[in-house]
């Protein structure tokens, strides 16, 4: 369990500075749903399903696809 | 002057900020001696409820979730006249592959019915209505993803959102006239542990399951259809 909340935290962190470093915003989607899903996990050992379920439905799921809908309709570079 | 000024206000915040939590002892077991182990101890009786989160959502702090689900109501509403056009529109993506198109008809009735099985045991099992409905919205956006032609009526859609708010809101009156708050249990309280148990949380949680269910998938499909 030590080694799972260890590996957790780094890929979080990672990716969450990912999130802010990337210039395409497809990528920088793609890793805030990173995020979410390592968050998921972790509601789920800190035992809170209820919270891990919404997280990975609305977080993973709904969120990434408004923001790509949004990032089509708009433009896809950072400036 | 400006960041003067923000300064100032920043510090005015937060000196109240820090008076507010310096009156909270540091290292207090909250969960012994707060609400939450009221709630832990006498919920299980008080509501009938075996998931006590679903017991705080929708009993004790129901009225919240009725507030909760009117802000994505409008959410929804704010989205579709945003994106409102007067002649009928259609996806203009292409078709999927066939890998795809078939994966998606194996689990397209798979995710509904998880969909509906957490909100229907959100008394029993963690889940609930949001949680149910956002798992039935992403089933139907896989069906849009992957087929060109599917169609959902957005009558029928909104009818299914108007009829469960509706529910909702018809619940909570009954409450009012059976009992003495509005939103108050009037129905048995049943066995703990099945299915048929904890009054009218799982009538509200149902209610809820379709409303979110119905408008995430009506404002999916509305914002899809404006993707060139």
């Amino acid at each position: 369990m030590e080694i799972i909340v260890i590996v957790a935290t780094i890929i979080l962190i990672i990716a969450a500075i990912l999130t802010i470093h990337y210039k395409d915003l497809v990528a920088a989607v793609v890793a805030s749903s990173v995020v979410s899903l390592i968050a998921s996990i972790y509601f789920y050992i800190l035992q809170a399903p209820d919270v891990a379920l919404t997280e990975a439905a609305i977080g993973v799921g709904l969120t990434t696809i408004i923001f790509m809908i949004t990032i089509r309709k708009t433009r896809r570079m950072e400036e | 002057m400006r960041k003067a000024l923000a300064v100032i206000f920043l510090g005015i915040i937060g000196y109240y900020l820090l008076a507010v939590f310096f009156q909270i002892p540091f290292g207090i077991d909250r969960i012994i001696n707060g609400v939450a182990h009221k709630y832990l101890s006498d919920g299980v009786q008080k509501t009938g409820g075996v998931n006590i989160i679903t017991s705080i959502v929708v009993n004790y702090r129901g009225f919240d979730t009725l507030g909760e689900v009117t802000v994505l109501f409008l959410a929804a509403t704010g989205v579709g006249a945003l994106f409102f056009q007067k002649e009928p529109m259609h996806r203009s993506r292409q078709n999927a592959s066939i890998i795809v198109k078939t994966g998606a008809r194996i689990l397209f009735p798979l995710t509904i019915i998880l969909g509906a099985y957490v909100f229907i045991h959100g008394h029993l099992t963690p889940g609930g209505g949001f949680q149910g409905g956002s798992i039935i919205a992403s089933g139907f956006l896989l069906m849009f993803m992957s087929f060109r032609s599917y169609h959902v009526s957005h009558k029928v859609l909104s009818w299914i959102e108007s009829l469960a708010g509706l529910t909702f809101v018809t619940i909570g009156l009954l409450g009012l006239v059976y009992g003495w708050s509005f939103l108050q249990n009037f129905l048995p309280f049943g066995q703990p542990n099945a299915l048929f148990s904890a009054g009218v949380i799982p009538l509200i949680y149902i209610a809820v399951g379709f409303k979110v269910g119905s408008e995430l998938t009506a404002l999916l499909d509305t914002m899809l259809k404006t993707v060139k």
